[in-house]
């Protein structure tokens, strides 16, 4: 249960542009597929997650521009409002990376308390969006902020493992 | 190390709260415009271009999946379907028949009383990328777009009815606004006796409503309602839904009506575009009451 532990300065080496290019193309692809009915309500947002993961871990290279543009995208491909995506993900990355030096001290249990926060807001961005624009509230959309923080832990150690990987291959 | 990256952090450019400010302030301006003003269609075509790979990449393994089981049917399966279709092809033949001599019969009447004619349109077939990304939206994006020279406010039905309307054209694919999506109107009709209403979509894919129907009238249980065509989108004639339940109740001055779409909003993957639609004569200005002519928004920024 090493990954538990607060990270240790072996995370700190860097990674490749490619690596995070990459990591957020996959992001979209799997936002992308067809999910329907409950399955869509318990969505994660993967990128929410990815741009997340780099604003806290890389906060120098990824941070509110890069998240910004990473919504845009994200609103193309939802085709919901533009900028709703990008609002909900400049508020993201600025929790981010006021949080990143806090969240890099913490064991991956504390910092999902803390992620969960971070994505409470973006998605209450999505919740106020709607309800400015339609006038009423979903409740189930709000699942998805539960399910996103629940991936934070897997994938951080997923990343973490991926980039000592690379480490160790160099 | 942290000491190191606090003061590079605090070197590069403006601080996170003035970044977060920019952003957001640009965010809330590109939501209001496109809200507003729908000025910016041309950059997310654009910006689709990047996007569109992408989707179509993650949507093909279900489109795979499809094809591989569309293979692997079974000779038995195949013979009986044939079967079926070979006598349905009988069956529409008949009425097909039918219905040329009826054509005939309406036109020679139209005619006598010069009455215009209705106009015939075509149909393309498309098929859906994929459905609503967005729980909150009841939209669909097809694999067809400007390089099928489609149109915005053209006509989606599946072979049972009406499944919407475009709302967006992108160069390689256009959104549908489903018939379903809250608050979108169909002008709509009662075969039955011809009244004329309204049917409004209730924010849920097997729910449409009608609305402000008086408690007295004459709607009942699995009538069907077809386009009126008085409003200019719809072409008059196509089935749009089925009335499943009425709730009556003099204490309120109108009857609450539930009814069914009878098109697989939900459930098709091939779908029809009308394109070639007689536009609606231009109405006098003058002798315009106000009011008149609402029928005809039909919703189309959802």
């Amino acid at each position: 249960m090493s990954y538990l532990s607060p990270s240790t300065p072996e995370i700190q080496r860097p990674v490749g542009n490619i690596f995070i290019v990459l990591s957020v193309l996959i992001a979209l692809f799997l936002n992308a597929l067809p999910w329907e009915g409950w399955w869509l309500a318990l969505r994660p947002d993967f990128v929410a997650l990815v741009m997340l993961y780099w604003c806290t871990h890389t906060p120098l290279r990824v941070g509110i521009g890069l998240s910004w543009a990473a919504g845009m995208l994200a609103d193309v491909a939802d085709a919901s409002l533009f900028g709703q995506h990008a609002l909900a993900y400049t508020l993201l990355a600025f929790g981010g990376v006021v949080l990143h030096r806090r969240l890099q001290m913490f064991d991956l249990r504390q910092q999902t308390t803390q992620v969960l926060g971070i994505f409470a807001l973006t998605y209450g961005v999505y919740a106020l969006v709607h309800w400015q624009v339609n006038g009423y509230v979903m409740w189930a959309y709000l699942l998805g902020c539960l399910t996103s923080t629940l991936l934070w832990a897997p994938l951080s150690i997923m990343f973490q493992a991926m980039r000592r990987a690379r480490v160790e291959r160099e | 190390m942290s000491n190191a990256q606090t003061f590079q952090f605090f070197n590069r450019g403006p601080s996170p709260a003035a970044r977060l400010v920019f952003f957001v302030v640009l965010s809330l301006l590109l939501m209001f415009v496109d809200a507003r003003y729908r000025y910016l269609e041309s950059a997310r075509s654009t910006l689709s271009m990047l996007v569109t790979p992408i989707q179509q990449l993650a949507t093909m393994p279900g489109k795979l999946w499809h094809q591989a089981g569309e293979f692997f049917v079974t000779q038995g399966g195949l013979v009986e379907e044939n079967h079926g279709l070979r006598q349905q092809h009988g069956r529409d033949a008949a009425l097909l028949s039918q219905l040329q001599s009826l054509q005939q019969e309406n036109q020679h009447l139209r005619n006598l009383l010069t009455l215009p004619q209705r106009s015939e349109f075509s149909a393309q077939s498309v098929e859906i990328l994929y459905a609503e990304r967005d729980i909150f939206k009841r939209k669909l994006l097809i694999g067809k777009g400007e390089n099928a020279s489609i149109k915005l406010g053209q006509v989606v039905m599946d072979d049972m009815g009406i499944v919407g309307q475009i709302t967006r054209v992108y160069p390689w694919m256009s959104e549908v606004t489903l018939i379903t999506e809250k608050d979108h109107a169909v002008p709509v009709q009662v075969v039955r006796n011809g009244l004329r209403t309204i049917v409004f979509g209730a924010g849920d894919t097997s729910q449409l409503s009608l609305r402000y129907m008086p408690v007295s009238s004459d709607i009942q249980n699995g009538d069907v309602l077809v386009t009126s065509g008085i409003d200019g989108v719809y072409p008059p004639g196509i089935p749009v839904a089925k009335v499943v339940k009425i709730e009556r109740d003099a204490a309120y001055p109108f009857a609450r009506i539930s009814c069914l779409p009878l098109a697989g909003v939900d459930r098709n993957r091939q779908l029809l575009i009308l394109s070639d639609l007689p536009p609606l004569p231009v109405q006098p200005a003058e002798e315009l009451p106000p009011g008149t002519g609402k029928d005809a928004k039909t919703g189309g920024n959802g």
